[in-house]
């Protein structure tokens, strides 16, 4: 190769290291701070700000969702196995929120570690399954369920 | 005279009468083909591959967003890298595919957050979040933007071309960040579906168009490359005589 050439080649290759080294690092800066949300055990951990709005999402855990009679309140916990965390929200849920799904809430929390919601996304997993397809695999998960809690209940017997 | 030798066959390659001549072949096959992909990946993808059980129909938007999403950011490496070869090279043609890029890797990426944000609606409830990996696609938009924009600031080609090349080398950094953005922070946006290693985590019978529909905007992202490349040839070697020829031998054939 030309040597002009070649030098030409070196600035290219230092412009692009350059300034990846230099988003590298702001990335790296970053870190923690560009996550759009807290996990719960993040948040009990005390990680999360107090006072300030923040974000927490997890899976919401089945069972947990406890709404008013007479009003849009609603109650729900949100879990990343480790930890659950209660948010308190008043108003329409989306579409796609339901339990065992992941929700993200944006609040504060009050003295009782409860997250005050002002706001309640959902968040859709990667996975697409026609409606079919999951009924047979729910079906199936049931069926599973059910042979292993006979097989439990004759292990007792 | 003996050490370019072996390099001719690649600035051969640059010549923009060369592209020219060789890219009016090319044109019907591929037109028709883009035809063909992004009719059968859309029918497919609408009316036939089945609805997604938790989302219903409105997941189908994923037959736009997925693949413009990529084409856009696979652009930004074309783009980039025809800045880089100019550079090296000095080669008109590859500066002129740079700037071709551009504008349509803008389109590209504004079809990937505009559809995002239709989707996001009845998904998330919201149609638009700062998470990592929508901050960083619009970054992309305006990586784009820079570009285009940086072709107008100079009156000389010759400087424009190079401003234009050291912004998209410089910008190439963001792709595998946002390609990596779901996975590296806590994002809004689900991880990806299709993955390098290990299958997709989508149904065969979505997943079939597609990958058609990948292709489809693939085959069109080459499409208008080469348009918007032909077009750039003409208006900047308009001076050369073979333009000249063209141009005037043009209504005489009518």
């Amino acid at each position: 190769m030309h040597p002009i050439r070649k030098q030409r080649l070196q600035i290219v290759l230092l412009i692009v290291v350059a300034s990846s080294v230099a988003v590298g690092l702001m990335a790296y800066m970053l870190g923690q701070n560009a996550n759009y949300f807290f996990t719960p055990s993040q948040v009990l951990q005390g990680e999360a700000p107090e006072n300030v709005t923040i974000r927490a999402g997890g899976m919401v855990v089945e069972g947990s969702i406890a709404r008013s009679t007479d009003s849009l309140e609603v109650s729900f916990l949100v879990t990343d196995g480790m930890a659950n965390l209660r948010v308190s929200y008043s108003g329409i849920l989306p579409d796609l929120f339901a339990e065992g799904e992941a929700a993200i809430a944006t609040g504060q929390l009050d003295q009782q570690s409860v997250l005050q919601a002002t706001q309640v996304l959902a968040k859709h997993d990667e996975n697409y399954t026609p409606p079919e397809v999951a009924d047979a695999m729910n079906k199936a998960y049931e069926m599973k369920q059910k042979e292993k809690q006979q097989q439990y209940q004759e292990g007792y017997e | 005279m003996n050490f370019n030798l072996q390099w001719t066959w690649f600035h051969r390659l640059g010549s923009p009468r060369w592209f020219y001549q060789q890219t009016q072949r090319w044109l019907p096959w591929l037109a028709v083909a883009t035809l063909a992909l992004l009719v059968t990946g859309l029918v497919w993808g609408l009316a036939i591959a089945p609805p997604d059980a938790k989302q219903g129909n409105s997941f189908r938007i994923i037959y736009l967003h997925v693949p413009a999403s990529v084409v856009a950011l696979a652009g930004y490496y074309i783009m980039a890298i025809s800045g880089a070869v100019g550079l090296i090279w000095r080669i008109k043609l590859s500066f002129m595919l740079m700037r071709s890029a551009a504008p349509i890797g803008a389109a590209l990426t504004f079809i990937a957050l505009v559809t995002g944000a239709i989707w996001g609606k009845p998904t998330w409830g919201t149609y638009w979040v700062w998470d990592a990996r929508i901050t960083s696609m619009l970054i992309l938009l305006f990586l784009y933007f820079g570009v285009i924009a940086l072709r107008h600031t100079y009156s000389n080609n010759e400087a424009a071309d190079k401003a234009g090349a050291v912004l998209s080398l410089v910008g190439m950094v963001n792709v595998p960040i946002i390609y990596k953005s779901v996975d590296w922070w806590q994002t809004l946006h689900q991880p990806a579906t299709i993955k390098f290693t290990g299958a997709p985590s989508m149904h065969p019978d979505m997943f079939a168009p597609l990958v058609v529909m990948i292709i489809g905007f693939y085959s069109f992202y080459s499409l208008a490359l080469i348009l918007f490349a032909r077009a750039e040839i003409l208006r900047r070697e308009y001076r050369a005589s073979w333009v000249k020829q063209l141009v005037s031998n043009q209504p005489a054939e009518k």
